[in-house]
């Protein structure tokens, strides 16, 4: 689905990433990984060419992603960052209606599909006509969701999407993201630094370090691993971290 | 009061001069914005070009009013219709503010909402029109509102040239040591520079993004 074969990144002489080779299967949620600093926000927005790499080369679709319109191809990606980037000055009906809008469908479908996707993401329908500002943190990140799926794209890119919540919002969304992935199938690229967070979501787990890529393992791998780096991610968070791996819906 | 007789005694003059004065204001105003919002986007854009092109708009306000209208006087097509010629010099006077608030406007709106934008497929034109105007409209226009009421000053020093304007009765007046003359201009100028800034910053406030 996504396919990033020897890729380097560099931007005014510092090497961010450095031949980075990695392969997300389709509907699989593969989490990022790493500290800050670490490449994994810049390993996300090479995918959806937000940024382009310095050398290697990356297929979205099994295609070269060069070799593809860069506007069809973001419209094609959903993309759900920190702080969801909601645009202030449109109520959360056109925030979400945006790119089928320019996509050019007909305005009924929209009102339609915004409803839906409202739904979807446990949203009351009378949010549509409130402002961003209007809304709780964890609402505005239900939107930055809904906004990312409204044209149903295949692929969804989620930059620590749930990290400036409280505790209670970032459980339940994250639960609700569990449900919402069994439903939808999406492949999901998930930047995190938070190792509990990677458990609980990915199906495998990228750790990236200083602009590369550690290991590449399942929940249940990475909690056993050798790895230094992994292990040390796993002393870091301390205990209790096998319920989070069973996908605890705790 | 001798000044309010004096502006009723005189009513037509004070409209005509006050209408000139409008013309003068409106018409930089106008020109300024329509030169300075795009020049002010693209530097925004194009940050290479900032420093030459907010430098030459300082420049050209340091440059006095009255040492401008008489430097711009001898030019063939300007200097014969001295409307003109004031249009021109205001105009170079507001750009500043409209192009400094323009940049500053749209450099201010939020990285991340922009980036979302793009990430979602937004075009470069689409992220202007739809994202960075809307939301950096406001500042953009108190950069309008500034030219405007710096605009309604200069434009009393273009009767010196003879373009006509308030800036005639306040001459008159210093000419003839006549404080009700001077106030019969100044009086009403100040009064369009209090009803631009109130008026445009109505227009602001209406127009800022939540």
């Amino acid at each position: 689905m996504i396919e990033f074969r020897n890729v380097s990144y560099r931007v005014e002489g510092i090497q961010v990433l450095t031949s980075l080779d990695l392969h997300v299967a389709r509907g699989e949620t593969l989490v990022l990984l790493g500290r800050s600093g670490s490449g994994k926000t810049t390993t996300l927005k090479l995918v959806n060419r937000l940024l382009s790499p310095s050398s290697g080369e990356i297929l979205v679709h099994g295609v070269p992603q060069d070799q593809i319109d860069i506007i069809k191809l973001r419209r094609g990606i959903g993309y759900v960052i920190q702080e969801t980037g909601l645009f202030p000055h449109f109520k959360v009906e056109r925030n979400i209606g945006l790119v089928p809008k320019i996509e050019g469908w007909p305005d009924d479908r929209i009102r339609t599909r915004v409803q839906e996707l409202l739904q979807l993401v446990g949203l009351p329908k009378e949010l549509a006509s409130r402002y961003p500002h209007q809304l709780s943190g964890g609402q505005r990140q239900r939107v930055g969701v809904a906004r990312a799926l409204a044209a149903d794209p295949a692929i969804l890119l989620m930059d620590e999407p749930f990290g400036a919540l409280d505790p209670l919002t970032r459980d339940e969304l994250q639960r609700e993201f569990l449900l919402l992935q069994q439903r939808l199938q999406k492949t999901v690229v998930f930047v995190t630094h938070d190792l509990r967070e990677a458990l609980r979501l990915g199906s495998r787990i990228a750790l990236m370090e200083a602009g590369k890529l550690v290991t590449l393992l399942t929940p249940h791998e990475f909690l056993k691993s050798s790895d230094p780096w992994a292990a040390a991610y796993v002393r870091a968070f301390g205990d209790g971290l096998e319920s989070a791996a069973n996908r605890g819906t705790s | 009061m001798n000044v309010v007789r004096f502006m009723f005694q005189n009513r037509t003059q004070v409209i005509e001069l006050t209408l000139e004065h409008l013309w003068l204001v409106g018409w930089s105003t106008f020109l300024a914005s329509i030169i300075g919002i795009p020049l002010g986007i693209l530097i925004s854009h194009r940050t290479r070009l900032n420093r030459p092109v907010l430098a030459s708009a300082n420049i050209i306000q340091t440059i006095p009013s009255l040492a401008l209208f008489g430097f711009l006087l001898p030019v063939p097509w300007l200097g014969e219709r001295v409307d003109r010629l004031a249009i021109l010099a205001l105009t170079l006077y507001a750009l500043l503010p409209i192009i400094r608030n323009t940049y500053d406007g749209i450099r201010g709106v939020d990285a991340a909402v922009v980036e979302a934008g793009r990430g979602m497929g937004l075009t470069e034109s689409q992220l202007l029109f739809k994202v960075e105007l809307p939301l950096a409209l406001s500042v953009i226009l108190s950069g309008v509102r500034i030219a405007a009421v710096i605009c309604v000053g200069l434009a009393t020093i273009a009767a010196a040239i003879g373009a006509g304007g308030l800036g005639e009765f306040i001459f008159r007046g210093l000419a003839m040591v006549d404080n009700r003359v001077i106030l019969a201009g100044a009086i009403p100028a100040a009064v369009l520079a209090l009803l631009a800034d109130f008026g445009i910053g109505w227009i602001e406030k209406r127009l800022r993004p939540r």
